[in-house]
C-alpha cells in the first residue's frame, strides 16, 4: 500500500526545527547548571511558597552544561543568540509564506480539538477530518511558539531586571520571573516527551517528513 | 557490502544516530574545553557590548525601596576572597587612603573624612547576585562621577579599574556604568559605617551591576585605556554584568 509522497515541510522549517532542538537542549542544560548556584525562588532567606520539587537540589551532572556557574552562563548567553534567531527566522517564514494558516490554533478549532481528544480517548470511533494538522496539533504548535516567546521574555526579564524593569514587573518581579523562566523548562520537556512519543507511536512517517520534506504516512491532508 | 567487517550500512547509520545524543550527553558538565571555552568567553564580548550600548541607560535609576523592605543583615551574604581562604576578613592597611589616578589630570589621595565631606547619595535598592539571589539594603556614599570630576579624567580614559586589599580582588568597569548616578563609593550600609565583612572602610556599590562587580575594600581607582578584567571575570564570569 504505497501512498504517493506529499510535500510537507519547507527546507527552512525543517532546518529551524532541528537547529531549535539542539539549541533548546543546550539552553535547558546550561540553565540547569545556572540553577544549581541558588536552587530556590524568592529573596534571600524568604523563599516563595511556589511549587518546586527541586528546591535545594542540583540536577545530575549529565543534565547540566557548563561545569560551573560561569561556564553555564557563558553557554546560556551564547546559545541564546542562535536560539532566538532561529525562532525569529521560523516565525518570519511562517508569516511571509502563509504557512501559519494550518498551524495557528483559532477559536474555531476548539470543537475539533475536543473531537480529536475524544478520538484519542477511544470515546469516538472515527478520526475527525483534518487539514495538514489536526486541531490538537494546532494547539500544540501554537502553544509551543507562545511558550518559546515566554521563555525568551522571562529570560530578558532576569537578565536585565533594572534596564528592562517594565518587563520584569510584567512577570511579577525578578524573583518570580526567574521562577516562570524555570517553569517554561518543564513545559518544554513535557512537550518534547509528548511530541516525540506521539511521532513514534502514532505517525512515525512524520519523522521522515520532518527530515526529507516528503510525507508518506497515513494522515494525508483531508483538504 | 553488508558482510564486510560485520558492520552493515544500517548498523553504521544506527551508530551515527546514537552518537549524536551520546556525544551531547558526554558534553554536559563541560565548560567547552580548551577549544570552545575561550570562544564562548570571546563571544561574551558581544553581550558586553550589547549590554553597555543598547540596554544600559545612563540616567535610568534602579527603583528604591522603603527601609522596611531591607533584608535582615544576617540573611544578606557577605564574603571576601581573604575570608574564603583564611576565615578572617581583610584588615585595612594603616593610613588607608583612596588613591585615584591613572589617566587623569590631577591624581588625588582621599581620606574617609574627605569622602564624607562630599555630597552623599543614599538609596535602598535590590542587590542582584550572579547566583540568582537578591537582597535589599541601604547604601550611602559618594558617586564615582563626583570623584571623577575632582581628578578630571583625560579623553583617552575609556575604562575604570578598582583594586582592593582583599587578596588581589579587582574589577574593570565600563565608564558608562561607573558614571551612572547610582554608582557610589559607599562607606555606610543600613545607616551605619561599613563593617569589616561589608568591605570597610570603602566599597563600590551600584544597583546596575551584579554583586561581583562591586569591589569591596577598595584601595585604588584608576582610569585606564585598556579594559581590565577582574578576579572573577578573568576566571570566565561575564565582564559587563549589568542588570
Amino acid at each position: 500500500m504505497d501512498r504517493p509522497p506529499v510535500k510537507r515541510h519547507h527546507g527552512l522549517v525543517r532546518l529551524a526545527h532541528w537547529l531549535n532542538a539542539i539549541f533548546l537542549v543546550g539552553m535547558v542544560a546550561s540553565g540547569l547548571q545556572i540553577y544549581a548556584a541558588f536552587p530556590h525562588f524568592g529573596p534571600r532567606g524568604a523563599p516563595y511558597p511556589v511549587p518546586n520539587p527541586w528546591a535545594g537540589e542540583s540536577f545530575p551532572e549529565w543534565a547540566r552544561l557548563g561545569g560551573w556557574l560561569a561556564g553555564g552562563l557563558n553557554w546560556h548567553f551564547a546559545l541564546a543568540w542562535p536560539f532566538v534567531i532561529t525562532g525569529g527566522v521560523y516565525l518570519g517564514f511562517l508569516a511571509f509564506s502563509g504557512e501559519w494558516r494550518p498551524l495557528l490554533f483559532r477559536l474555531r478549532d476548539v470543537r475539533p480539538a475536543i473531537d480529536m481528544q475524544l478520538y484519542y480517548l477511544r470515546l469516538r470511533r472515527e478520526h475527525p477530518p483534518q487539514g495538514k494538522h489536526n486541531a490538537l496539533q494546532k494547539a500544540a504548535y501554537t502553544g509551543i511558539v507562545v511558550l518559546g516567546a515566554i521563555s525568551v521574555l522571562s529570560g530578558f526579564a532576569i537578565y536585565k531586571p533594572v534596564q528592562l524593569s517594565w518587563l520584569t514587573a510584567l512577570f511579577g518581579g525578578y524573583e518570580l520571573a526567574r521562577y516562570w523562566h524555570f517553569v517554561t523548562v518543564w513545559i518544554f520537556v513535557g512537550f518534547t516527551l509528548l511530541h516525540v512519543g506521539l511521532v513514534l507511536l502514532v505517525d512515525p512517517a512524520s519523522l521522515r517528513g520532518m527530515i526529507t520534506g516528503w510525507y508518506r504516512g497515513r494522515f494525508p491532508s483531508h483538504d | 557490502m553488508t558482510d564486510r567487517g560485520g558492520v552493515s550500512r544500517r548498523d553504521f547509520l544506527r551508530l551515527g544516530i546514537a552518537a549524536g545524543p551520546a556525544s551531547l550527553v558526554a558534553a554536559c558538565g563541560w565548560d567547552g574545553g580548551a577549544t570552545l571555552e575561550p570562544r564562548l568567553r570571546a563571544f561574551g564580548r558581544i553581550n558586553d557590548w550589547v549590554g553597555e550600548k543598547i540596554f544600559l541607560s545612563r540616567s535610568r535609576l534602579a527603583p528604591g525601596y522603603p527601609a522596611s523592605a531591607r533584608t535582615a543583615e544576617r540573611l544578606f551574604p557577605a564574603y571576601s576572597i581573604t575570608y574564603n581562604q583564611k576565615r578572617v576578613y581583610p584588615e585595612p592597611p594603616s593610613g588607608w587612603e583612596l588613591e585615584v589616578g591613572g589617566l587623569v589630570r590631577s591624581p588625588a589621595r582621599l581620606t574617609l573624612e574627605m569622602l564624607g565631606g562630599l555630597p552623599p547619595v543614599s538609596y535602598t535598592v535590590k542587590h542582584h547576585c550572579v547566583e540568582g539571589w537578591t537582597a535589599i539594603g541601604t547604601w550611602t556614599g559618594v558617586p564615582v562621577s563626583v570623584v571623577a570630576e575632582l581628578v578630571r579624567p583625560l579623553p583617552e580614559a575609556r575604562y575604570l579599574r578598582f583594586d582592593s586589599f582583599d587578596s588581589g580582588y579587582s574589577n574593570g568597569w565600563d565608564l558608562a556604568s561607573a558614571m551612572h548616578p547610582q554608582t557610589i563609593l559607599a562607606y555606610a550600609y543600613n545607616d551605619r559605617p561599613l563593617t569589616r565583612e561589608r568591605g570597610a572602610p570603602l566599597r563600590l556599590y551600584s544597583p546596575v551591576k551584579l554583586g561581583y562587580k562591586l569591589t569591596k575594600y577598595v584601595t585604588t581607582l584608576s582610569f585606564t585605556r585598556e579594559r581590565h578584567g577582574g578576579y572573577w571575570e578573568d576566571q570566565g564570569y561575564p565582564w559587563l554584568a549589568g542588570v
